[in-house]
């Protein structure tokens, strides 16, 4: 048995694959590495012009390659309506992890956020939410207190402002650096969700690769209704765990979307394309108005 | 209280003769039945609950079974609960809340069972649940960490008013071994993540985490089981007399802020 899963999981499985690798052919001829993308599930190799023109979903098997923050954002809501949340808020070292800091300022640098989310308020198709993106380029997007502060405050606040919030979920679990703080961080969110809940608040989350770990035993799961991208990963404990317990291999598809739908988990899986309109329309349905026109 | 590391406690919480909660149910609760089940696919036999008196008071135990013996560990799978064992547990939470019962969590595992059919029935949803639910559950919940606190695993026992640690007992978000051998690719580096985690009562104590310690005979529960029992006996009756006296939605919010209040960051 191992909790490390609740962050390896990712790591194990899609860590090394997620880079766009140099592509060499037999002659050993150097290929741009901007120039092209390898499909981590089929290995299919395309043009990077043609996956970003498909929003960055292989043709050939349909899976859904992860996106930064700002790319789902462009892809959700309607231009310039985005109003962020505690944009300045970052994370200091609860319990004096080694090199903590550092590796936060890197990635902050790297990546151009401060911690894994970014929360904030916005429309899709003229229908005003809450909405949470949380980014796997940032650590994993692991949960620490950064993470779970931001998502009870937008909670919060939509609770206040009976607003719907939408929460585009992807995480490798709790974050290991800030030890029984980010643990914390599952019971803070999971009550804040459910005292949304009980005021009457509709939450939709959407899954993206990868949900694991924490994040999908707390916040992740609470969605009134449950959205996923197809093919993503959701899970609980790590593929490679899994193996080692039971000693057979397991099965391609498991912990897939579609694995999670079939088990009774996820209401709907949608393509990345029709994401804005079946959120809007989920919105629609719940009777709240439509402002202006909508991008 | 000794001042051992946090090595020096791993040891002795997973000493052989350790108590469980097959030594303190018998010994701290009257007329203890035990209700099976979740009402939904099965009964684990890694969570056990039922209702029985704290001294006079009726309460809803739910306890996380580390067996004894191999044969004990066998049934109830080592402390690790499938989905159905944190649905029994709701289930029995729920029905507390009803009849205005106090819950008493006890909470000793190594962590969530990984495995196949956890995963296809929902290790992830059941836990999200009971904290989520737990949260605003409109009866006194006190939850003791007996030994190990294994993650997501404890937590979904451990959304409370109180949380209690036995002087020895471990509380952390993944297993010694476990950071070890992300951290270092080294699981044999143990002892040294050990330290590094934060995990001791004291600890938590300090991040506001663990509200009361409850002190261990000289050595370990291991040396007196009678006055391991007793000392948590006497800190659940006090417990549950002060929380009992509250008023239920002033007790709610504190227990929200107690969760809410985590955590550290900078704007």
């Amino acid at each position: 048995m191992a909790l490390e899963d609740l962050f390896k999981v990712v790591k194990e499985r899609f860590g090394a694959e997620q880079q766009v690798q140099p592509v060499t052919d037999e002659k050993e001829v150097e290929i741009p590495q901007d120039l092209l993308f390898k499909c981590p599930r089929c290995s299919n190799v395309i043009y990077n012009e043609e996956f970003i023109g498909a929003l960055k979903v292989c043709p050939k098997c349909g899976y859904h390659a992860r996106l930064t923050w700002k790319e789902r954002l462009d892809l959700t809501v309607d231009k310039g309506s985005f109003r962020e949340f505690d944009e300045g808020m970052h994370s200091l070292n609860p319990i004096g992890f080694p090199k903590y800091e550092d590796k936060i300022d890197k990635l902050s640098e790297q990546v151009g956020m401060n911690d894994a989310i970014k929360t904030g308020e916005c429309t899709i198709r003229g229908y005003r939410c809450v909405i949470g993106i949380m980014d796997s380029h940032f650590m994993m997007a692991s949960m620490g207190s950064v993470v779970g502060e931001k998502i009870a405050r937008a909670f919060e606040y939509a609770t206040e402002k009976k607003l719907p919030v939408v929460m585009f979920t992807a995480s490798g679990g709790a974050r290991m650096q800030e030890g029984i703080i980010s643990l914390m961080q599952m019971a803070k969110t999971s009550g804040a969700v459910k005292l949304h809940s009980d005021a009457g608040g509709l939450y939709i989350t959407v899954m993206t690769d990868p949900t694991t770990g924490g994040v999908t035993a707390s916040f992740a799961s609470l969605g009134d209704v449950i959205l996923a991208e197809p093919k993503v990963l959701i899970g609980f404990a790590g593929r490679r765990v899994i193996q080692d317990t039971i000693r057979q291999r397991l099965p391609d598809d498991f912990q897939s979307a579609e694995f999670l739908q079939e088990c009774g988990f996820v209401d709907m899986i949608v393509e990345r394309g029709m994401m804005r309109k079946r959120i809007s329309n989920i919105l629609k349905i719940h009777g709240f108005p439509k402002e202006g026109t909508g991008r | 209280m000794s001042k051992l590391t946090a090595c020096e406690r791993l040891e002795i919480i997973r000493h052989k003769d350790r108590p469980t909660v097959n030594d303190y149910i018998p010994a701290m609760f009257t007329r203890f039945m035990e209700f099976h089940g979740d009402r939904l696919y099965g009964d684990d036999a890694a969570i056990i609950g039922g209702i029985g008196y704290l001294s006079e008071t009726p309460v809803t135990v739910i306890a996380q079974v580390k067996g004894r013996n191999l044969d004990e560990n066998k049934k109830s799978n080592f402390s690790m609960p499938h989905p159905e064992g944190y649905r029994k547990a709701l289930r029995l939470a729920k029905q507390a809340e009803k009849f205005h019962r106090p819950v008493i969590c006890l909470v000793d595992t190594p962590g969530a069972f990984c495995g196949i059919e956890a995963e296809k029935r929902g290790q992830g949803e059941a836990i999200a649940k009971n904290l989520a639910e737990f949260m605003t559950l409109r009866t006194p919940v006190i939850s003791v960490v007996l030994g190990e606190g294994g993650s997501g695993g404890a937590l979904a026992l451990a959304v409370c008013d109180e949380l209690a640690m036995l002087e020895n007992a471990l509380y952390s978000v993944i297993s010694p071994r476990g950071a070890a051998s992300i951290l270092w690719k080294d699981g044999t580096r143990e002892k040294e993540a050990c330290e590094v985690l934060k995990i001791t009562a004291e600890n938590l104590s300090d991040f506001g985490v663990c509200d009361k310690i409850i002190p261990e005979p000289e050595g370990g529960a291991h040396l007196s089981k009678e006055i391991m029992a007793d000392n948590i006996y006497e800190y659940l009756v006090d417990a549950v007399y002060r929380l009992n006296k509250m008023d239920i939605d002033t007790l709610l919010q504190q227990r929200y802020h107690k969760f809410r209040k985590i955590g550290m960051f900078a704007e």
